[in-house]
């Protein structure tokens, strides 16, 4: 009567699967790096052994459901079990039992291999960053033992292909979470614990991390940028990072920053090399080499900027950026010296 | 056991009690039967009964409302998420929502149908008369009901929690979430939860005690022992998340430190506490529903079932192992990597019971001669649903994948289909088959099976592209998206799902009401049964039975097609019912029954006042007490002194 | 209607027993095992809060001992009447209930009022860290538990001085005693973890 219809809701996924590979910057599909990589052979066989059990018990579904459509539908006849069938049916039981216990062993022994390799990654040496989670943004500082090397910048990383880096996990709020699925698996921020995640990034690109533990108001709105870059393009990018800010060059520009350092601004947010230095906003002293502002929210185009310092909570309700009320020319020089934080 | 003879004592001069037996014609026996155990059909009758059946109707009644609410609020849910950056619905709003849906979902509707089902079927089932503790009974509806107003009130005035369901600390902490929005959650918590362990022990106590002679342990059906298992479960994880959520509210009201790391607290113990409740909460859901499995699938296979002790010991065995997994939930949080390798093998070794459970249903098809009216084909649906999700629940379980998956839209699909395959489908499937017992009419078989296709098929497409979305990195509890990441297109098909889904579901409820009205009179026993409940009326009468049935095999009534034999010898002008021995269920004991009483609704309307006050003042919980008192008092105080035999001085 | 063929007759049987045959046995021990396994997920709290500080107490002195140790040995002792009184209450003997009923109502009423003078002794508060939270949580769960049996008790007391003494009302004090057993038993753990574990950790 309808047993082919049955079968549709199997087949209309897998056909549409096959339409699609998995690439993109945020996808757990597309491993940048060992680790991701080998968590991706882990879902390859979960997925190859999974689906030979769920094929094997819609195997059996149909042929119990299949070998009585022959029989006339006998209603109201007397039940009755079948004890000659019991006997073969129970060993089938038994033999499914072991078969099952057997995928899963298999499956336990390749997770846990496959966690033993992860650690790998934590006896090595390389970079050292520390990631601070925050309602609803990324603080991120490169660490070192010098300290004139160490520098704070927000809602973005960048990496040297094939250097170890270990990012220690904390959080000034509530519990957030790290996930960068090109590279790792995610850890948590909780406040009051110091997690840490190691991982070895591969493949040079760009690629968006997000937080993936409700945090609030704003959890949906607040990612970062990830770019791994060939050791030389990094190195001249961390060198440029120590820097304070550009001198602006124009009148506009100078005017922007007179602003900056004398009203709200100043209050949350640091540029290093001017007055302001305030501590609980992201750090702005290389704006403008960011992909993306807010948290990953937008574009960091001079539109965009010009629209979030004008009015964040029409793009971020919640956000702890308040609404200031700024006059079109402040708003314009402001723009236009921010535009100039390289 | 004497054969009874003609018995002086049910002539029924004033002085002897009339009792059920051959010397009182059938007749006089159901009248005299009704005047004693029946409900007066008035609006005092309505508040006061005890009535199992009519307590566990409402039960029903009110856990289905409250699926049909988070249901839609599930769907607007998907219709904000159908685009990115929708816009539809503020991010505020939307947080509020989806902690709502979850937290209606699963404590509002999921436990307590499966319980609300077991207080109308459990009785019957096993042969007896009421359920133990009636008056506990309607006294924790009437709580269940009180903590569910709340915070749906709490929702429509905006001031619903907004924290998830899971309801992480420090978020959900003073700090954080200012306002009493999490404190209605916090205290929902305690509502549902007094009402939940009243109902386990009631199970507990009338399954141990109440069986029908013969009835031994292991003659009891399969849904029996679902919910002996399920109700242990709920006494040993309930007090973790009354715990959890106590320890949050004084957090909250009085400055206690208990997930406040600055002083000492820990924002882990939340958690820790919480999933030691929330693991064993997802199988005291969908345990009850694989009763429900093997109750229809022995019906309509006209088989028992295959391999009825691997399927309780594999009840039993989910029941234990349900309580060693809780860690999988905190993968990601950071633990010392000695506990990974212990969760991640408990939680992929439970499918070995669940494993067994699914063959054992197969093979009883196999067997047996199936007749796939909609009951069934709903467990065919659990069959195809449920396993999938069981396996991505093994996918879940290890470390390194579910690091990555972990609060993706992966778990999100993993979850909908383990619960509503692995719960609502044997529901509704429930529902099809118990419906005719219930209210004495049939539900539409064309109507059925079209409801089953659209929740079927709606099912999948609005849930498979899930695990697809959270593979190519959307996480869970967002109120919108970004575009260009790849998500929209998933995000769509996934929300026309959602509007299939809602349309089967008002299917059933065109069945239903058309059935109520107009739909073919069910005798007994409709579907050719075999378990007691279809040894009665269609609805029961207010006593169950006119006599207390002898039951001797798994099957009784495909056993005694001539009728089953009854003993006699129970009051029939006072509530009375019998005690057996835990093991063989042999007669015990003749057990009084209360009568209706106001006491329990009173009770529970003092334990509102004082749940609700103390989320404004801690001193709510010191003067609340006392009306509590008093009203427990004046439950439990005996009326008259005609019942028992009176001491001598 | 149709003859139902009867198969044995249950008016002969007893309408009322004590211990594991009596129905309201089943509910109070149901009621007493939810209570000990919020009992014991308390003490677990308690033990993994302790954990995560290197001191425990953090800046305390441990609680004072005398209160304490008076309530506990008054506990201990106030099983005498309780076992007295079940077994009177087995025996269906109406004045030595009536006796036992009072006598723990009265131990129970000296036991509250030194419950009372025990929370002013903690030299801590609830609200200082999680230290004081955990103390005063384990503690206020166990004096709602005597709290509870008291008045129980104290209702019992009542009704076996009116008409409404039956075998019943002999049941219910048993099982009632059964519960102050539970009330005793439960504090002796939380009484070593709360003042004693902080002396030894």
């Amino acid at each position: 009567m309808n047993r082919p219809l049955r079968l549709l809701p199997l087949l209309a996924p897998l056909l549409l699967l096959a339409g699609c590979d998995g690439a993109g910057v945020q996808s757990v599909l597309d491993p940048a790096g060992p680790q991701a990589d080998r968590i991706d052979i882990v879902w390859r066989l979960m997925l190859w052994v999974c689906g030979a059990f769920y094929l094997m018990v819609l195997g059996f579904l149909a042929v119990a459901v299949l070998r009585h459509r022959r029989r006339r539908r006998a209603e109201g006849e007397p039940p009755e079990p079948h004890p000659g069938r019991e006997g073969g049916l129970r060993a089938a039981l038994a033999g499914w039992v072991g078969l099952i216990a057997l995928g899963l062993l298999t499956l336990i022994a390749a997770s846990y291999v496959v966690d033993r390799r992860l650690a790998h990654a934590s006896g090595k040496q390389g970079l050292n960053v520390q990631v601070t989670a925050h309602q609803w943004w990324w603080e991120v500082e490169y660490l070192d033992e010098d300290p004139s090397k160490r520098f704070k910048t927000a809602n973005e990383l960048r990496l040297p292909a094939g250097v170890p880096v270990r990012i220690e996990l904390r959080s000034s709020d509530v519990i957030h979470s790290f996930w960068v699925p090109n590279l790792h698996g995610k850890l948590d921020l909780i406040p009051g614990r110091a997690n840490e995640i190691h991982l070895i990034p591969e493949r040079t690109g760009r690629f968006r991390g997000q937080c993936a533990e409700f945090c609030g108001l704003q959890h949906a709105h607040m990612a970062f940028d990830v770019t791994v870059e060939e050791r030389g393009a990094f190195e001249a990018w961390r060198a440029h990072q120590v820097t304070t800010a550009a001198e602006p060059a124009t009148e506009l520009a100078r005017k922007g920053r007179e602003h900056f350092e004398t009203s709200h601004c100043a209050m949350c947010h640091a540029i290093r090399g001017t007055k302001a230095a305030g501590s609980v906003a992201p750090d702005l002293t290389h704006l403008a080499g960011r992909a993306t502002i807010a948290a990953g929210a937008l574009p960091n185009t001079r539109g965009n900027l010009a629209a979030w310092i004008a009015d964040p909570q029409g793009i971020k309700p919640g956000s702890r950026m308040p609404f200031i009320g700024l006059e079109p020319d402040e708003l314009d020089a402001l723009t236009a010296y921010l535009e100039t934080l390289r | 056991m004497s054969v009874a003879a003609a018995h002086p004592l049910s002539h029924g001069g004033p002085e002897e009690p009339r009792r059920d037996g051959p010397d009182l014609p059938e007749a006089e026996t159901h009248a005299r039967l009704e005047r004693t155990w029946g409900t007066a059909a008035t609006f005092w009758g309505w508040l006061t009964t005890v009535d199992h059946k009519l307590v566990g109707r409402r039960y029903i009644v009110t856990g289905f409302a409250f699926f049909l609410l988070a249901g839609l609020m599930g769907l607007a849910m998907r219709l904000q998420l159908a685009t990115p950056e929708s816009g539809l619905i503020s991010p505020d709003r939307y947080n509020q929502i989806f902690s709502m849906h979850g937290t209606t979902m699963m404590f509002l509707f999921a436990v307590p149908i499966g319980e609300a089902v077991a207080v109308y079927l459990i009785p019957l089932m096993v042969g007896t008369r009421n359920i133990a503790f009636p008056r506990l009974n309607a006294f924790s509806y009437w709580v269940y009901l009180s903590g569910g107003v709340m915070i749906h009130v709490a929702f429509v005035m905006d001031v619903g929690p907004e924290t998830g369901w899971f309801s992480y600390v420090p978020l959900a902490g003073p700090e954080y979430s200012p306002g009493k929005r999490t404190d209605f959650w916090a205290q929902m918590i305690t509502f549902t939860e007094v009402s939940a362990l009243a109902v386990a022990v009631e199970i507990i106590a009338t399954v141990f005690k109440m069986r029908a002679p013969g009835m031994s342990l292991n003659r009891m059906p399969l849904f029996v022992w679902a919910m002996l298992v399920t109700s242990f479960m709920v006494v040993f994880a309930m007090p973790a998340v009354m715990l959890a959520s106590s320890f949050l509210i004084s957090d909250r009201l009085v400055s206690t430190h208990f997930f406040n790391p600055a002083e000492g607290g820990d924002a882990l113990l939340w958690q820790h506490l919480f999933w030691f409740f929330g693991h064993p909460e997802v199988y005291i859901i969908f345990i009850p529903a694989l009763g429900m499995v093997s109750a229809i699938t022995e019906t309509f296979c006209r088989r028992p079932v295959f391999g009825y002790a691997a399927m309780v010991l594999a009840l039993v065995t989910i029941g234990f192992l349900g309580f060693g997994l809780w860690v999988h939930h905190m993968f990601a949080t950071g633990l010392p990597r000695l506990g990974h390798s212990f969760f991640t093998a408990a939680s992929m070794l439970i499918a070995i019971p669940s494993g067994i459970q699914i063959f054992c249903w197969i093979a009883t098809m196999f067997g047996g001669r199936p007749r796939f009216d909609t009951p069934l084909l709903f467990v065919a649906g659990f069959i195809v649903v449920f396993v999938l999700g069981g396996l991505t629940g093994v996918m879940l379980a290890s470390v390194p994948l579910d690091l990555q998956l972990h609060d993706s839209y992966f778990v999100v699909a993993h979850l909908h289909y383990v619960l509503i395959g692995g719960a609502v489908f044997p529901l509704f499937g429930a529902f099809y088959f118990w419906f005719p017992k219930i209210t004495g009419r049939m539900l539409d078989e064309r109507l059925g099976r079209w409801n089953f296709w659209l929740l079927a098929v709606g099912f999948n497409v609005a849930f498979f592209p899930m695990h697809w979305l959270g593979l190519i990195g959307m996480p869970r509890r967002v109120y919108t998206y970004p575009e260009g990441l790849g998500w929209e297109v998933w995000n769509q098909v996934s929300t026309a799902g959602a509007l299939m889904v809602a349309a089967g579901v008002a299917l059933f409820l065109l069945n239903v009401a058309l059935s109520l009205r107009a739909g073919r009179p069910a005798g007994p026993d409709p579907w050719g049964a075999p378990s007691l409940e279809w040894a009665t009326a269609s609805p029961p009468p207010s006593y169950n039975f006119a006599h207390i049935p002898v039951v001797a095999s798994r099957t009784p009534l495909w056993d005694a097609p001539g009728g089953l034999p009854v003993m006699s010898g129970l009051k029939v002008d006072e509530r009375e019912l019998l005690l057996t021995t835990l093991h063989d269920a042999r007669p015990d004991l003749r057990e009084p029954s209360p009568e209706p009483s106001i006491w329990p609704l009173v009770a529970a309307l003092a334990v509102t006042v004082l749940f609700v006050g103390s989320i404004f003042s801690a001193w709510a919980v010191v003067w609340g007490s006392v009306p509590v008192a008093a009203a427990l008092v004046l439950w439990f105080w005996p009326k008259g002194g005609h019942r028992g035999n009176e001491v001598e001085q | 209607m149709s003859r139902p063929t009867f198969a044995g007759d249950l008016s002969r049987l007893p309408d009322h027993a004590f211990g594991h045959r009596s129905l309201t046995w089943w509910g109070v021990m149901g009621f007493i095992t939810v209570e000990a396994a919020g009992f014991a997920l308390a003490a677990g709290a308690y033990f993994y809060l302790a954990n995560q500080v290197p001191r425990w107490p953090p800046d305390h002195p441990p609680p004072d001992l005398l209160w304490s140790g008076l309530f506990t040995a008054l506990l201990l002792l106030s099983e005498v009447p309780n076992v007295w009184l079940k077994k009177a209450a087995e025996g269906m003997d109406l004045r030595r209930t009536r006796l036992g009923l009072v006598a723990v109502v009265l131990a129970g009423a000296v036991l509250l009022g030194i419950r009372a003078l025990e929370f002013t002794t903690l030299n801590v508060r609830w609200d200082e860290n999680a230290y004081g939270s955990i103390l005063w949580a384990l503690l206020l769960l166990h004096t709602v538990h005597l709290l509870t049996d008291w008045v129980d008790t104290g209702v019992l007391a009542a009704l076996m001085f009116t008409r409404h003494v039956n075998p019943r009302r002999f049941v219910d004090t048993s099982e009632n005693a059964l519960y102050w057993h539970f009330v005793v038993l439960t504090w002796l753990p939380v009484y070593a973890i709360l003042y004693w574990a902080p002396r030894w950790m």
